[in-house]
C-alpha cells in the first residue's frame, strides 16, 4: 500500500466505541466492532485475505465467504472519502 | 483457555447527521416485539406464513370500552356505529357488533355485508355521496337510517319514499368551515353559506320525508380536539335553530369519525404516541360543544360516533420477513421485506413503527425498508435508524389495523392470511391467504383468442 494512503489512514482517529473522526474533513462516523477491526488491519497494511483470516480468528462466524462484506465496507469507506476512490488491495 | 469469540456482525460505517436523536438528545429506542398478545411471532409465522396480518381482539375491545365509558360519564344517550370501510372483515365487524356497535356503511355491498352478518336494519346507518336507488330502497323498506348527502339524493329519496308509500325519518349531512382543519365541503350541505338550511326547508316543503337527524364528519386523523368542540357547537346551534324557528325536533346527532390513532403522519415531527390526543380529550371537546343544545328540545338527541381508525389501528399488526440486505448508490442500507405498499397503503400516510421480532444487537444505521414490488413507490420506511438485520429475520409493523385490509390489493404478490388472537389466547384465521385459483376464478379467456 502506498505511504500517503497509510499516513492518511493513520491520522484517522478511532475510539474504542467505534467513533471515527476524520481530521481532514472534520466528518464524524460510527462503526461497529467488525468495522473497527478491519480499519485497524488496513492501517497495518493488510490485504483482503489476511483481513479475512484475522476476522475468522477473532470473531465467531459460520459465514463461508467474508470477502463481499469486506469489499462492501471498503466501498463505504471510499464513499465517506476515508479511502481514495482508486484504492485497491 | 481461549477467550470466547465475539459474534461476527457485518462491518458498517455510518456518518453522523443532525436530526437522529429525539428532543432529549437520545436515539429513539427500538424494543423487540417477540410476542403479540402472548403468541410468539415466530410460531405465528411458522403456522400461518409470512407476511401475516394479526388482529388483537383484546385491543379492539379495550379501545371500544374505553371510548364508551368516557362517553357514558359525560352524555346520557350515545351509540357507536362501526365504520365498515375502516375494516370490514367479518370477524372484526362481529367483535364490534358484540360490543354493542351499530354498522355504518357507505355502499350497497357494505350494506349487504352488514345484513349478512345479522345486523338488523334498525342498527344500520347508510352514509356516502353515491347511494344507488336500489340501496336507498332497501334501506328505506327495512328502516335503516339514511344521511342525505346532496340535493339530487334528497329528490331520489323522496321519489323512492313516495313509491313505497312511507314517510321515513332521515338525517342530512352538514359540513362546516372550521378554524383549525380544512373543510371537507365535498360531502353534505354547507352550513356557513346557508345550503344546509335550504336543504332542510326543501325537505320540509316536500312533505315526503321527516328530518330527524344531523350528521357531519369533519375529517380524518384530526389531531386537534378543539375542532370537535367547534363542529359540535355549530351542529348543536343548528339543531336549536331548527327547533326554535321551524319547530323541528332533532332526535339524533351523528358526529362521524376522525379521531387520530397513535400512528405518525409523514408531516409530523414528534411520534404519534407522544402527540395523539386521548379519547377523553375528544369526548370532552364534543360534550362541551353539545352544551349549546341548551333547551332545543325536551329530550337529549341520541349522539352517534362513527369512530373508525382510533378503535382498530392499534389492534392490527403486520408481520414481515427480511428477504435481503443491499446498499444504495449513496451507501445507505436498504432492506427488502416480503410485504409492501399493496398490503400497507397506509405507509403512504404514516411513518409506521416497525420493530424486530427477535433480540438484536449491533450499531444502528440509516436504513430504507422496501417492499417486494418492482415499483419505486413501494417504500415502507424511507429512512429509519435501524439495527442490522439478517435475511429471515422477522419484523412487526405496528398500528396497521385501519384501512389496510380493506384498501389492500392483489398486485404482483397475493394477499396473505389474516388471523385474530382472542382475549383468551386462541388464534384463528379470519381471512385465508389468496391462491392463484381465487385470482383466476373471475377471469375468462374468450374462445377467439
Ligand atoms: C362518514 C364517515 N364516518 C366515519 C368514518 C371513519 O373515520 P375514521 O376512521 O377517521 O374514524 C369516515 C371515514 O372517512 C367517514 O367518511
Amino acid at each position: 500500500m502506498d505511504m500517503a494512503l497509510l499516513n492518511r489512514l493513520k491520522d484517522i482517529a478511532i475510539s474504542d466505541s467505534g467513533f471515527i473522526f476524520d481530521p481532514y474533513s472534520g466528518a464524524t462516523f460510527n462503526t461497529n466492532e467488525t468495522g473497527r477491526f478491519i480499519l485497524q488491519l488496513l492501517k497495518e497494511g493488510n490485504g483482503i485475505d489476511a483481513i479475512q483470516s484475522e476476522i475468522r480468528n477473532h470473531f465467531k462466524t459460520s459465514e463461508e465467504d467474508l470477502r463481499s462484506d469486506i469489499y462492501e465496507f471498503i466501498n463505504l469507506l471510499k464513499e465517506a472519502q476515508l479511502l481514495p476512490k482508486n484504492f485497491k488491495f | 483457555m481461549d477467550q470466547p469469540k465475539t459474534p461476527y456482525e457485518k462491518p458498517i460505517l455510518v456518518k453522523y447527521q443532525n436530526g437522529w436523536s429525539d428532543k432529549f438528545g437520545r436515539l429513539q429506542a427500538i424494543t423487540p416485539m417477540t410476542h403479540i398478545d402472548g403468541q410468539p411471532v415466530q410460531d405465528l409465522v411458522e403456522k400461518y406464513g409470512s407476511p401475516l396480518f394479526v388482529f388483537s381482539e383484546r385491543t379492539m375491545v379495550s379501545k371500544c370500552r374505553e371510548l364508551k365509558e368516557l362517553l357514558a360519564l359525560r352524555y346520557p344517550k350515545f351509540q357507536l356505529a362501526w365504520s365498515y370501510k375502516t375494516n370490514y372483515l367479518n370477524a372484526v365487524c362481529k367483535v364490534f357488533d358484540r360490543e354493542g356497535s351499530w354498522a355504518e356503511v357507505v355502499s350497497e355491498f357494505e350494506f349487504e355485508k352488514a345484513l349478512r352478518l345479522g345486523i338488523p336494519f334498525s342498527r344500520i346507518i347508510l352514509n356516502g355521496p353515491c347511494k344507488t336507488e336500489s340501496v336507498i330502497e332497501k334501506a328505506l323498506k327495512g328502516g335503516a337510517r339514511i344521511h342525505i348527502d346532496h340535493f339530487d339524493e334528497l329528490s331520489l329519496l323522496e321519489k323512492v319514499a313516495d313509491r313505497l308509500g312511507i314517510r321515513p325519518e332521515v338525517g342530512i349531512r352538514v359540513n362546516f368551515s372550521l378554524s383549525s382543519i380544512p373543510n371537507w365541503d365535498r360531502f353534505g350541505f354547507n352550513f356557513e353559506n346557508g345550503q344546509a338550511l335550504s336543504a332542510v326547508k326543501r325537505l320540509v316543503i316536500g312533505k315526503r320525508l321527516t328530518l330527524s337527524g344531523l350528521h357531519c364528519h369533519i375529517g380524518t386523523f384530526v389531531l386537534d380536539p378543539s375542532a370537535y368542540r367547534e363542529a359540535t357547537a355549530k351542529i348543536a346551534l343548528f339543531a336549536k335553530q331548527l327547533h326554535d324557528e321551524m319547530g323541528l325536533s332533532i332526535k339524533w346527532i351523528d358526529l362521524g369519525g376522525g379521531f387520530a390513532s397513535t400512528n405518525t403522519l409523514h408531516s409530523q415531527y414528534l411520534p404519534g404516541n407522544q402527540v395523539t390526543p386521548s379519547f377523553s380529550q375528544y369526548v370532552e371537546a364534543i360534550t362541551e360543544g353539545l352544551e349549546n343544545l341548551n333547551g332545543s328540545s325536551s329530550e337529549f338527541p341520541l349522539l352517534f360516533l362513527e369512530t373508525g381508525r382510533a378503535l382498530i389501528d392499534e389492534a392490527g399488526y403486520l408481520i414481515t420477513t427480511v428477504q435481503a440486505n443491499k446498499r444504495l448508490s449513496d451507501g445507505r442500507r436498504a432492506v427488502v421485506v416480503d410485504t409492501g405498499i399493496h398490503h400497507l397503503i397506509t405507509s403512504l400516510w404514516y411513518r409506521h413503527e416497525i420493530v424486530p421480532a427477535q433480540e438484536f444487537g449491533g450499531t444502528f444505521e440509516p436504513t430504507a425498508i422496501f417492499g417486494p414490488l418492482c415499483m419505486n413507490l413501494d417504500v415502507i420506511r424511507a429512512n429509519i435508524l435501524y439495527p442490522p438485520l439478517k435475511t429471515g429475520d422477522r419484523l412487526v409493523i405496528k398500528t396497521v389495523g385501519a384501512y389496510n385490509v380493506t384498501q389492500w390489493m392483489q398486485f404482483i404478490t397475493l394477499r396473505p392470511n389474516v388471523v385474530m388472537i382472542s382475549r383468551n389466547g386462541q388464534c384463528d384465521i379470519i381471512r385465508h391467504q389468496e391462491t392463484l385459483d381465487h385470482l383466476t376464478a373471475l377471469e375468462e379467456v374468450p374462445p377467439w383468442i
